[in-house]
């Protein structure tokens, strides 16, 4: 790439690793420090504290550095972000607060079946890896739309591809600010409505000056800190339970004990077991909700623009392995926090006499994350009567290992990063939606670099305050929309960008019934089927609404193109252009090149 | 503007990277890596979950081999396949002469 970085960035580029190894070192130093401060008596409130605002001051502070005026540094980071951290902030970006505090808890309530989730939102980046990310690099796109301008000649294509991307996205960025008012109001003891605009400044500081150069950079240092905060209760929770201090392998004892014990303790009545397939969902659901969450994962433009800021082609894709590798970390050691979790449950939990339950039962049922009622009024608590919130298993591991308070403190600096983090990515994929396929593209293609920033910033700022605000109403289901966004965007993108790169046959036409179609149908499954009393087609449940969405989008591309003239040559040339990593992109009439 | 319309034959002034019998050849193979990358993601993602149910009758380490396939090894498979996909690619590319400069 040729570029010719200010000389402090390309300081700080080429000494990478020793500048997050200190920022590593130092977080370990921090909450060393904070577990001797406990120690001393310090009380838990300022541990609390200390874990939010200083973790929050130091995004702010990244955030800062990398302020930045220049339109490419904005928009892709100015191309220059090695493949294994643009991994890292990938996951990150990737793992919201639902896969940090919610995936384990899913798992313990639903056992097999939850394992959709793990696999639908791995399996997605081989689709991303093999179909995509290398040949939207390759485009030198500032945003998912702009790739669809440019292949489909015009605009429709570019304002069906933002209308998909707005609707898939700001359902997920509310659900995210939801979950950062959630965890800051925890921690910080502060009413719900005030967390949420806290957590607002908290994005907004590290997006708003620098843009995507700020947001990655932010992203790899909420990477270190979510996976610390992830691994280390369970680590420890395995050392005390089996000795060994690998979860992810120890964890098959606790499946083997929880088998045993279901089976043969009598409180345990009535429990489902953790490991046979298919009793929450039937096979069609269960392969179902896995295929939407793999297209969907492969269509969701918060991701794809993080394949945008890599140097090259190659390392686009070397990249998407680096951050299957970062969301593997986590998603692996998921089941074993549920694993760990049922088994003290069942072990010292369920068939315990009501008064001497132990003691993190308490502190949970005493903020309402765990119910015990003693239906049968016989003092021992029974399988029944005993419901666990599934965001509490991961919150929980701390106290029900044993652990102290500053675990508990770092598990809830871990979720703030995953929400921050996603929220991050979310607001920056609209906005600039918003401020350069919209505006820039489509209203006022003559402006100039400084005032495309500063209607990007303006853009930014507004959308994240009217995501805020929505969050601040806690919407009724807001967070069973977030799992619609995946069947949203496969529906309404995956084809046309697929297509668009494999099959040079594919027509403006052709794309553009396809998205509409695709869209279409799949809202009007799950507008019917939720709020009419549609009956289920086939029996698929409306969170694998992309099942008929993916489908007809594909169909209608494909009937549409064969029914429309073939693509000109010059777009030929084009698509040919995009599938060498070598030589420049051969723009169509009308296209201009970037940069 | 930058036309290109006007330019006779596949080659482009300045940007076409490759002639087209090696572009066309390049992409076959490309095309081929995919699909052997689609069939084993349809496998490890789709494909072993079916037989479940039979896998769990048999325990590793304390763990249903179907159960551990969900949590782990499909997960491993991907990354594996991931960083495999990549430098396959690149070989590909460099065996073409179509790699960046």
């Amino acid at each position: 790439m040729s570029d010719s970085p200010k000389a402090q960035s390309g300081d700080f580029l080429s000494n990478l690793g020793r500048i997050y190894g200190w920022y590593t070192g130092g977080f370990a130093a921090f909450v060393l420090v904070l577990a001797v401060l406990e120690q001393v008596g310090v009380p838990n409130r300022i541990i609390g504290y200390l874990f939010v605002f200083l973790t929050i001051g130091v995004y702010a502070l990244i955030g800062y550095l990398s302020r930045t005026a220049q339109v490419s540094e904005y928009y892709v980071a100015g191309r220059r972000v090695p493949a294994l951290y643009n991994g890292m902030a990938t996951g990150s970006d990737w793992m919201s607060a639902a896969s940090f505090i919610g995936m384990a808890g899913t798992l313990y309530i639903q056992g097999y079946d939850g394992l959709a989730f793990v696999l639908g939102w791995t399996g997605g980046y081989v689709l991303v890896a093999i179909l995509l990310a290398p040949y939207l690099r390759k485009f030198g796109a500032y945003t998912v739309p702009d790739f669809l301008g440019a292949r489909y000649g015009g605009n429709l294509a570019r304002l069906a591809g933002v209308i998909v991307l707005m609707s898939a996205s700001f359902t997920y960025v509310v659900a995210q600010i939801f979950g950062t008012g959630i965890i800051a109001s925890r921690f910080l003891g502060i009413s719900f409505e005030l967390a949420v605009f806290v957590g607002l400044a908290g994005i907004l500081v590290c997006s708003m000056l620098g843009g995507m150069r700020a947001v990655t950079w932010t992203q790899v240092a909420q990477y270190i800190i979510l996976i610390i905060a992830y691994l280390l209760p369970v680590v420890l929770l395995s050392a005390k339970v089996t000795g060994v201090p690998v979860p992810q392998l120890m964890y098959g004892q606790a499946l083997e004990q929880i088998e045993m014990l279901r089976q043969t303790k009598e409180a345990l009545a009535g429990a489902p077991s953790h490991i046979t397939p298919f009793i929450n969902s039937d096979p069609i659901n269960f392969f179902g909700l896995i295929f939407c969450l793999m297209l969907g994962t492969a269509s969701l433009p918060h991701i794809l623009m993080r394949y945008f800021t890599t140097p090259s082609v190659r390392d686009a894709r070397q990249s998407v392995a680096w951050s299957l590798f970062f969301i593997f970390l986590l998603y692996f050691t998921a089941p074993a926090y549920a694993a760990f979790a049922k088994l003290e449950v069942f072990t010292n939990v369920i068939g315990a006499p009501i008064a001497s339950l132990p003691e993190w039962v308490s502190i949970w049922s005493n903020i309402g994350l765990v119910r015990i009622n003693d239906a049968n009024a016989d003092g021992i608590l029974q399988f029944r009567e005993f419901i666990i919130n599934a965001d509490a298993i991961v919150l929980a591991t701390p106290e029900i290992a044993g652990l102290p308070y500053v675990i508990a403190g770092l598990v809830a600096a871990g979720g703030l990063a995953a929400a921050l983090s996603t929220a991050d990515g979310l607001l920056l994929a609209i906005a600039n939606a918003l401020s350069h396929d919209i505006y820039y593209r489509m209203i006022d293609p003559q402006a100039n670099s400084k005032r495309r920033l500063v209607v990007a910033r303006v853009l930014l700022i507004v959308v994240a305050i009217v995501a805020a605000w929505v969050a601040s109403t806690r919407p009724a289901g807001i967070l069973a929309m977030v799992a619609w966004a995946f069947s949203i965007a496969a529906s309404g993108l995956f084809p046309a960008l697929v297509m668009g790169v494999w099959w040079k046959r594919t027509t403006s036409a052709g794309a553009v019934a396809g998205m509409v179609v695709g869209y279409g149908v799949c809202l009007f499954y799950l507008v019917g089927t939720q709020y009419y009393g549609m009956p289920l087609w086939f029996g698929i449940r409306n969170i694998s609404c992309g099942l008929f969405g993916i489908p007809a989008a594909f169909l209608t591309t494909f009937v549409v193109s064969l029914m429309t003239p073939a693509p000109s040559q010059a777009m030929q040339d084009f698509i040919d252009s995009i599938r060498t990593p070598r030589g420049g992109v051969r723009m169509v009439a009308g296209e201009k090149v970037l940069d | 503007m930058p036309l290109v319309g006007d330019v006779k034959g596949p080659r482009g002034p300045d940007t076409a990277a490759v002639d087209r019998a090696t572009g066309d050849a390049y992409w076959r193979r490309t095309s081929s890596l995919m699909w052997t990358m689609l069939a084993i993601w349809a496998v490890a993602g789709f494909g072993v979950h079916l037989f479940a149910t039979s896998l769990n009758t048999i325990t590793i380490f304390g763990f249903p081999l179907g159960f551990y396939m969900a949590a782990q090894g499909s997960l491993i498979i991907f990354v594996v396949q991931l960083f495999w996909f990549a430098k396959r690619q690149n070989a590909i590319d460099e065996e073409f002469g179509v790699e960046e400069e």
